[in-house]
């Protein structure tokens, strides 16, 4: 069994729990072991890098040395965790003036960083170290052709940290084929859900948050899939609030490919945190688990 | 006295601006380019004209989500997007008081939360976001009202806890920081 030094992220424990539950649901029937990184703190995201730049990177790199110290590849499920924690390595091994003032800072709380640590995105373990091959042999519950709509957003392959092309990516479709489903086109697959301006700038956000709903939505999709914590929250969350502005009517389910991996494991939904979701994923299930209710209802 | 491009270029994130050849690609591929006073590519032609005090309280780069459409490209390697988050950091360590945004006190918000708790706590970050735009708020109650349903949601849905998780490296995190402001400081 691999393992992992795995790095949550503050939203897998609140507004993402669906992604927290999910991601450790479906670990051990993977045969991976993710071993939570102990006292980590938050990576600092956009805002704190937009504030104070250096010190954003000091605050990534207190993670990024106790990660280093298991002398494990650190994995996160949040595209955020992952651009913050990835973008704070590289500076530190371009700034080496820099690195002498974090580490200078570090020692105060007993660590130091090396740069001797990979960090990687769950998304990239399931596809090259567990494989779409293996996760096929392992579904016990084929999604029998599930239209699902895989949605990269922006910063699971931006900037570039690792090898899905950055505008039209693959890696997901091919995971969401390996359970049984169909991936569908999906053109604005990788484009912005407007990110956490859904707080400050709303009216904005919501049109990005529309086009991707109806995308979906034209090309035949029955859920969305996405491994980010903030666009499915963004897409699920605010759906309602776009149907208020737009007056459209959608009821798109948004699940977390984590979500999707562990039905096709057999794993209880609620183990899945799938009650967590805001439109309901009731006609997914109901597709997946109680067909003739889906055919006489469709 | 050293010129904007160069403290723009000596400020992490900055560090490529002389590159660019004003092609506009950047801002061609910006979601956001329609709703900026300055879209990326006048801005950085702004910056090299030296227009400090325009660009540093311009709401422009406040606009930015992260999306890294410009950064990947780019053909001279700019990373605009991190040109962004240097302009928003020189804005807030100046002290420039940006009008048409609300972003740069969300992102106040959310720090604050880390220091105090170690991680963020969203309820209590969206509750310091709320109270901060307050007298906005007060002038359009409704606007505020219609927030209400959505957090009942989320918290319904077991996805906004009340009470923040304190972890213990929030004390690390404290000492660490006021450290590296001592040695950087020097």
């Amino acid at each position: 069994m691999k393992q992992y030094a795995y790095f949550p992220g503050c939203s897998a424990e609140a507004t993402a729990v669906g992604l927290g539950l999910s991601v450790l649901a479906i670990a051990k029937p993977l045969d991976i072991e993710l071993i939570e990184l102990e006292d980590w703190t938050c990576c600092g995201s956009t805002p704190y890098g937009s504030l104070a730049g250096e010190e954003a990177i000091l605050v990534a790199a207190r993670n990024l040395a106790l990660a280093e110290k298991t002398g494990l590849d650190l994995v996160t499920p949040c595209s955020s965790c992952y651009v913050t924690l990835n973008k704070a390595d590289i500076k530190l091994k371009d700034h080496p003036q820099l690195m002498t003032r974090v580490n200078e800072a570090l020692a105060t709380a007993n660590l130091e960083y090396r740069a001797h640590l990979r960090v990687r995105h769950l998304v990239d373990v399931l596809l090259n170290d567990v494989t779409p091959e293996v996760i096929a042999s392992k579904v016990k519950r084929k999604l029998n052709g599930l239209k699902v709509a895989p949605y990269y957003g922006c910063q699971l392959v931006r900037p570039h940290y690792g090898t899905d092309d950055t505008e039209f990516p693959h890696s997901l479709d091919r995971l969401v084929e390996s359970l049984g489903a169909e991936a569908v086109p999906f053109p604005l697959k990788a484009r912005c859900c407007g990110g956490a301006l859904i707080i400050s700038e709303e009216a904005i956000a919501l049109d990005l948050i529309r086009k991707l709903l109806e995308n979906a939505l034209e090309n035949g999709a029955q859920c969305i899939a996405t491994p980010c914590p903030l666009c499915q929250t963004n897409l699920d969350a605010y759906q309602a609030k776009v149907n208020g502005k737009f007056k459209t009517n959608y009821q798109l389910p948004v699940l977390f490919i984590t979500q999707l991996v562990g039905l096709a494991l057999d794993i209880a939904p609620a183990s899945l945190g799938l009650d967590t979701n805001i439109v309901s994923p009731g006609e997914v299930l109901d597709y997946l688990y109680n067909p003739i209710t889906y055919i006489t209802t469709h | 006295m050293q010129s904007f491009v160069a403290e723009v270029a000596a400020t992490p994130g900055g560090e490529k601006i002389r590159a660019c050849i004003q092609c506009g690609v950047c801002t061609g591929s910006c979601p956001m380019a329609m709703e900026m006073e300055y879209p990326p590519r006048k801005i950085i032609a702004m910056i090299r004209a030296g227009m400090r005090d325009e660009v540093l309280s311009s709401s422009s780069m406040w606009h930015c989500l992260s999306c890294y459409m410009c950064t990947v490209r780019c053909p001279r390697d700019v990373k605009p997007t991190e040109l962004a988050h240097a302009l928003e950091s020189l804005a807030n360590q100046h002290g420039f008081r940006v009008k048409g945004t609300r972003t740069p006190i969300m992102y106040r918000s959310f720090v604050s939360s880390i220091m105090g708790n170690g991680r963020v706590h969203e309820f209590g970050m969206m509750l310091r976001f709320y109270l901060s735009i307050m007298p906005d708020l007060l002038m359009r109650p409704l606007a505020a009202i219609r927030m209400l349903p959505l957090g009942l949601k989320l918290w319904l849905h077991r996805r906004m806890p009340l009470v923040p998780d304190r972890v213990k490296g929030r004390k690390d995190l404290s000492k660490i920081v006021k450290k590296f402001r001592e040695v950087s400081s020097r």
